[in-house]
């Protein structure tokens, strides 16, 4: 009695296709391994001549970023234009919702300019949920990261990342170490690897950088480097943002960096084939070091590469859960 | 006017009453049970075969949204809300706009409750100015006014001094505090109970401790002032301890509980469906148990509405952004019915904690059906079921989590003051 339905049956269509992306949770191993496959040959093909796909021709991407990011937005923007759709980039200020405007009422007005897609970028948890809710049932949503809920595009080129250099996840140990807290990426990156049936997953945090339970997510806890990074095969760092040390969670900059920040002394207790990643911008000097982050066994411009890949690939997938969706919608209407 | 309520199963706690007879109302109050009274000729004949007749219900906690926000509710709407939900009298919540901190704002709303005549409003005055936490508002002359009680609700009053001196000044004048605990510092900008599922869903969780470390301030400082005082809506299964230990040690302090809080946990929120976004927060199933069990032993002895109506645009937003609470003055009395189909208290014993018990929280004549007493009363089907609809809700606040379900018991009538308010 008075139990709620499954949260994330809405962005699969009922025949299990993608339709929104809005989190790696409750998603099927198979449907990720999919998205790997195809992000895989997009990858292939960005290294060609001619660098576009004609799956999107026709469709109009809105990139609605309520907050800033230039990095993911321009990725975005990019696997649009390569699968040639039509682009519209709008940094919606925040501040004009203060002006009496809704959220509702921005989504009621870019409804009528006809989009395919939003690209949805916002600092509430469960945005791009409740966008998905309320838009016409025709706009595919990607989540590009609601808050500290859920970045999954970003997990998604992390896996292929970790793929494309590790081969098989199960094996795997992996460390993630940072601000988990406010991290929507820590969250999705969890859920993808624990989907994709990794061995182990470990946070490594400071007790005031880690939220209550988060070990019921499957993970193992750590709050100190030396024992966390032992015998690792990835460390996926975080971005610390320097507004935590306004509000008791940390001391100062170099304390974190002594405790946590990656360094080559660090790193040499993770496995001598361990590698590195890092969602980006780096703040070099407090959660990395600058050997590191340059070094042989740093990925994280790869994962800029395949950003553009796997972004291209929930894309395509998303248009195209939506459009076998439409196409059904049209024929339950004639029939 | 004289009304006979004929062949109900009459049910008052406070009469040991539980038996079918006739129920006869004269000029307002009740004046038998049973037999009619010599020369009785009822004006009105009210069926109650297969129905339950109790004492109108008290809901120690409503937000009436008038004067201020009126969008969202105003007296009208939601006292006509009430007795459309068996409720008789309101207990309501000072954060209006103008706050009821003047002897104007809260003569105001009993006036215009009075002139409406539909449900019985009692307001509860701002312990501290603007609820601020730092002037003590003219608690005398607002009880004088017709304030039952003081509250700061969730805005704790942050100097311990400051909260000592208004319990004692309280006290002096023998007046009632209601606490509504929360450590504003620990509750944050959180917007959900603190635990796996906040973790998951990204959302700023409110801590248990935010709850518990306000229930043992309070307390402590109740006991050293002696202050009459009340807990509202307690979420957590550790303050039903806290307030278990203290009245084990002697203390009258008495507690209370939303019904969502007995019925609902935070898994709820799963899906960011803002219908769920309440305060106090929905916590764990380990806390529902808690408060369960409470309610079982007496700790907590009344269930309240808790009652936040919200205009649709509130609860239009991603789930932090839009406002907690529910509507819940037409769901009380239904959802409250379920805990006697789980087999968690005899029916008897839920009509107490709606009636008698927070009659005697609030130290007032209601909440009876005693012979004598004025005649609010409460008559519903307890086996009629019925689908929760926005049409279905006289309340001007369509926020409930439960639109959509079916629910078990409706009030078929309802008397305030012997005059018949509410017929379905």
């Amino acid at each position: 009695m008075f139990e709620a339905t499954d949260p994330n049956a809405i962005q699969l269509t009922p025949d299990g296709q993608l339709r929104h992306f809005l989190t790696i949770e409750g998603l099927p191993r198979e449907l990720l391994t999919e998205i790997l496959d195809t992000a895989d040959s997009f990858v292939d093909m960005s290294q060609q001549q001619v660098k576009k796909v004609p799956l999107l021709r026709g469709k109009t991407v809105a990139n609605l970023f309520f907050e800033n990011s230039t990095r993911t937005l321009s990725t975005f923007e990019l696997a649009a234009k390569r699968l040639s759709a039509d682009v519209l980039n709008l940094n919606i200020n925040t501040s004009s919702t203060k002006k009496g405007e809704t959220l509702k009422d921005t989504l009621m007005t870019l409804e009528a300019m006809h989009s395919d897609m939003f690209v949805v970028r916002h600092a509430d948890s469960g945005a791009a949920h409740f966008i998905a809710q309320h838009v016409t049932p025709n706009v595919a949503v990607i989540n590009a990261g609601d808050g500290r809920h859920a970045h999954p595009t970003q997990a998604m080129l992390d896996m292929l990342t970790i793929r494309r250099h590790k081969g098989a996840f199960e094996p795997l140990t992996v460390a993630i170490v940072g601000d988990i807290l406010h991290s929507r990426v820590a969250r999705s990156q969890i859920h993808a690897l624990r989907t994709l049936g990794v061995g182990e997953i470990r946070v490594i945090a400071p007790k005031t950088l880690l939220p209550r339970h988060i070990e019921a997510l499957g993970v193992k806890v750590y709050t100190e480097m030396t024992p966390g990074l032992r015998d690792v095969d990835v460390i996926m760092m975080l971005r610390l943002q320097k507004e935590r040390m306004q509000s008791a969670l940390l001391p100062n900059e170099s304390e974190f960096y002594k405790l946590y920040g990656l360094n080559r002394d660090k790193l040499a207790y993770a496995k001598p084939d361990a590698v590195v990643m890092h969602p980006g911008p780096i703040n070099r000097g407090v959660e990395i070091e600058s050997e590191v982050a340059d070094g042989p066994r740093s990925l994280i411009l790869d994962q800029v590469t395949n950003g553009i890949a796997v972004r291209m690939a929930v894309m395509s997938k998303a248009m195209s859960g939506q459009l076998s969706q439409r196409e059904e919608l049209i024929q339950e209407e004639q029939a | 006017m004289n009304i006979v309520i004929q062949g109900g199963r009459v049910i008052d706690p406070t009469q040991h009453w539980d038996e079918v007879a006739d129920l006869y109302v004269q000029d307002g109050t009740i004046v038998a049970l049973g037999q009619a009274p010599e020369e009785f000729v009822a004006d009105e004949v009210i069926d109650a075969r297969d129905q339950v007749v109790c004492p109108g219900l008290i809901d120690l906690c409503t937000n009436l949204r008038e004067p201020g926000f009126t969008q969202k509710g105003t007296i009208a709407s939601e006292t006509a809300a009430a007795v459309a939900g068996g409720i008789t009298t309101l207990v309501v919540t000072p954060d209006t706009r103008p706050i009821v901190e003047t002897a104007a704002v809260a003569e105001l709303i009993q006036d215009r409750a009075a002139d409406l005549g539909f449900a019985r409003v009692l307001p509860m005055g701002a312990l501290t100015q603007g609820l601020a936490g730092e002037q003590l508002a003219p608690l005398h002359g607002l009880a004088s006014s017709g304030c039952v009680a003081f509250t700061n609700m969730r805005n704790a009053i942050h100097n311990s001094q400051t909260l000592l001196r208004c319990l004692e000044y309280a006290a002096t004048h023998d007046l009632l505090v209601v606490f509504q605990a929360q450590d504003n510092a620990l509750a944050g900008n959180g917007c959900m109970h603190d635990d796996t599922t906040s973790t998951r869903l990204g959302l700023v969780g409110i801590p248990e401790t935010a709850e518990t470390i306000e229930v043992s301030r309070c307390l402590l400082l109740v006991e050293q002032t002696g202050v009459r005082a009340h807990f509202g809506q307690l979420s957590c299964e550790r303050s039903v301890r806290l307030i278990e230990a203290a009245r084990e040690r002697g203390l009258q302090v008495t507690a209370d509980v939303t019904i969502q809080n007995l019925l609902l946990t935070d898994e709820c929120v799963n899906g960011f469906n803002s219908a769920y976004h309440l305060q106090p927060p929905l916590r764990s199933p380990l806390d529902r148990a808690g408060l369960r069990q409470g309610l079982v032993t007496g700790t907590i002895t009344a269930i309240c509405s808790d009652h936040q109506p919200h205009d649709p645009i509130a609860k239009q937003a991603p789930f932090a952004a839009t406002e907690p609470g529910m509507s819940g003055l037409e769901t009380l009395l239904p959802l409250s019915l379920s805990l006697v189909e789980q087999q968690l208290i005899e029916l008897p014993q839920l009509i107490e904690t709606l009636t008698a018990a927070p009659a005697r929280i609030l130290d007032i004549d209601a909440g009876t059906l005693e012979i004598g007493s004025q005649a609010d009363i409460c008559i519903f089907d307890p086996a009629a079921e019925w689908t929760l609809t926005p049409e279905a809700l006289r309340s001007a606040g369509k926020n409930t989590p439960f639109l959509g379900q079916t629910l078990k018991g409706q009030v078929n009538a309802t008397l305030m003051d012997g005059r018949i308010v509410f017929r379905r």
